[in-house]
């Protein structure tokens, strides 16, 4: 069968994302810390000349202009003369999305971020697939009272105001990483425990199960040979969609100042601080939710492929 | 159906009960207390005590728990730390902006949203499907504080067509004041929102096409226009009722994000305050408002659906 356009546009998609912020800082040339003194605020695609100095200052200037013996490097905030022997190194790039107040590379920043959006999503949705899916089987294969109680946990934490408990766990703890990764798995389980429960009690009663179960096959055999395949299809697509609201999530979390501390810039804190300095620089706050754009609709995208794969299958 | 109703009203006590109590042990299991979140550097450790104990912040946490627990039996929410006033005259004053706001948005979002579903399904796969299907997966990936900096950026620093923070203007309290700063937040939670409900009904009114019925109804040589709005689209409405039902919660306990943005004085901008500050009372109490939606809004929407639905009805 071949595989829906969708899937293949979302994996792409995805892929790419993916790729760029895990590699792409280690190939682009560092342009060191930033220069707030020539280099704040230049918008995408700005030449600049990038002059690394003796004593270990990185000057970063789209303005320089020399003669015989010294080299004078411009900025907004002013000009500053260097000796020609000072400079160790020259070489020119092109500030592709922009730079910050402090006078630092956006692009590098934004996949460095990117980093750890996604690891932040990816994780969370890991504890989450644990914690589920273990409910899930537990309460389909546990009999009627754990199935009965673990259901209604899952009700009580569904009537949890979502985003107020995240708020709230985020605003009082004031997380690292690990913490936001289990809060945010931990709040987002309850889906899946339900399609694990919904499928594992709707395949007990298909006739292949039955059959196999009756032709003495041991449990561990149906469990690997029949369930699982039989899970896996929903489970994906609720997974991919997971990953876009864990990454939604994270962002509205950094974005409220609640996150991650500010020493790890992930994307949504990237857009809380570029919108304070929107008029000077839109490009900040533009790119980062553009990043995040593309990360959701490539793992809805994905979602819907392999809905439509198992529409189609099943 | 009667019996449902008594049986699910039934879970709602102890639902909440449940919901209040875990938010009051994350609140007392995390560091610190509202005597450390005000922000004086001038305030002695001394001090700091003091308060905490005028707040009975010192007292045994079960104690204060149930101390809560028997006032708001006798329907008394206790006094908000950082307003200074009973939570009740709090919450009863950010439920009005909210209900204005989101009811708003809510009825652009359905509207739109089936135009957008409707415009789409007329020719699936078509032009203006495609359009729609794009514009709609783009709005479902922007996150909501996004949009709204960008409307901020273009309409009111830009272009200055409106106003980009507050509900009214110092000294102004007209209705048209009033629906100035209401358009621009209502129009990033009612785009962000008809984004899902086009989505969803587009999908749901294709299924509906390649039912029997509408086969049928196609063979009488019924005119395009009455297929699509009489004999697919009640049908395809009952998920709706559904999601309105499922978004009775942000009606009432608001967007936090968008609150937050355009400083707009409604419920997810006080839990918003309250969980910053430690407020318990009015953490507690904004929880409570909000459990209480969720679970009604629920009901509410398996309610709305058995009314629709005649087959849901005699289900039962």
């Amino acid at each position: 069968m071949k595989a829906p356009r969708r899937l293949v546009v979302g994996s792409g998609g995805l892929t790419l994302l993916v790729l760029a912020c895990l590699i792409g800082p280690v190939l682009l040339p560092d342009a060191g810390d930033g220069d707030p003194r020539h280099a704040a605020l230049l918008p995408p695609g700005t030449r600049v000349t990038v002059l690394e100095l003796a004593d270990g200052r990185t000057l970063v200037s789209p303005k320089v202009s020399r003669d015989a013996e010294m080299i004078s490097v411009h900025g907004k905030r002013g000009t500053t003369v260097v000796p020609l022997d000072e400079v160790a190194s020259e070489r020119e790039t092109r500030l592709w999305l922009g730079s910050d107040r402090f006078g630092r590379d956006l692009l590098p920043r934004l996949l460095r971020g990117g980093r750890i959006s996604l690891a932040i999503a990816f994780l969370g949705v890991a504890v989450a697939l644990f914690v589920g899916v273990g409910v899930g089987l537990a309460a389909a294969t546990g009999g009627r009272v754990a199935d009965a109680l673990l259901m209604r946990l899952v009700d009580a934490l569904l009537a949890f105001p979502l985003l107020i408990l995240l708020m709230l766990v985020a605003a009082l703890f004031r997380p690292g990483p690990a913490l936001l990764v289990a809060i945010l798995g931990l709040s987002s389980w309850m889906g899946l425990a339900r399609i694990v429960r919904g499928q594992v009690l709707s395949l007990r009663s298909r006739t292949f199960i039955q059959a196999a179960q009756v032709a003495g096959t041991r449990p561990l055999r149906i469990w690997t040979l029949h369930y699982i395949p039989n899970l896996r299809g929903p489970l994906a697509q609720d997974t991919a969609l997971r990953i876009g609201d864990l990454v939604l999530a994270e962002a509205t979390l950094s974005f409220l100042g609640l996150g991650i501390p500010p020493n790890l810039p992930s994307w949504g804190s990237m857009i809380a601080d570029g919108q304070r300095v929107m008029l000077d620089g839109w490009w900040l706050s533009v790119f980062p939710g553009l990043a995040i754009a593309a990360l959701v609709i490539s793992l809805a995208l994905i979602g819907d492929g392999l809905q439509q794969i198992g529409e189609g299958s099943g | 159906m009667r019996g449902m109703v008594l049986r699910r009203l039934a879970m709602l006590v102890p639902l909440v009960l449940f919901v209040v109590t875990l938010t009051f042990v994350v609140v007392q299991a995390a560091p610190g207390s509202y005597a450390d979140t005000i922000d004086n550097p001038r305030l002695s450790p001394e001090t700091r005590e003091l308060i905490r104990a005028r707040y009975g912040l010192d007292r045994p946490p079960l104690e204060q728990y149930l101390s809560w627990l028997g006032a708001v039996l006798t329907g008394d929410l206790g006094v908000s730390f950082l307003y200074k006033e009973p939570v009740s005259r709090v919450l009863t004053r950010a439920l009005p902006p909210t209900l204005l706001l989101a009811g708003t948005a809510l009825l652009l979002d359905l509207v739109l949203g089936l135009a957008l579903a409707l415009a789409a399904a007329r020719r699936p796969f078509g032009w203006a499907d495609r359009i729609t299907t794009l514009l709609s997966l783009g709005l479902y990936g922007i996150p909501s504080f996004w949009l709204a900096g960008i409307f901020i950026l273009v309409f009111s620093l830009i272009l200055g067509w409106f106003p980009a923070s507050h509900m009214h203007s110092v000294g102004a309290d007209g209705l048209f004041d009033l629906l100035h700063h209401l358009a621009l937040p209502a129009l990033c939670l009612g785009l962000v929102g008809a984004a899902g409900t086009a989505r969803y009904l587009r999908s749901t009114l294709l299924d509906v096409r390649a039912s029997r019925w509408m086969l049928a109804a196609r063979a009488r040589g019924l005119p395009r226009w009455r297929l699509l709005l009489v004999h697919a689209l009640r049908p395809a409405l009952l998920p709706v009722v559904t999601l309105l039902g499922l978004s009775l919660p942000i009606l009432v306990s608001g967007s936090v994000v968008i609150e937050t943005v355009f400083s707009w004085p409604g419920m997810g901008l006080v839990a918003y305050n309250a969980a910053r500050a430690r407020d318990i009372p009015l953490i507690l109490g904004a929880t409570l408002v909000s459990a209480i939606a969720v679970i009604l809004g629920n009901l509410a929407a398996d309610l709305l659906y058995a009314v629709v639905d005649p087959r849901v009805r005699r289900a039962r």
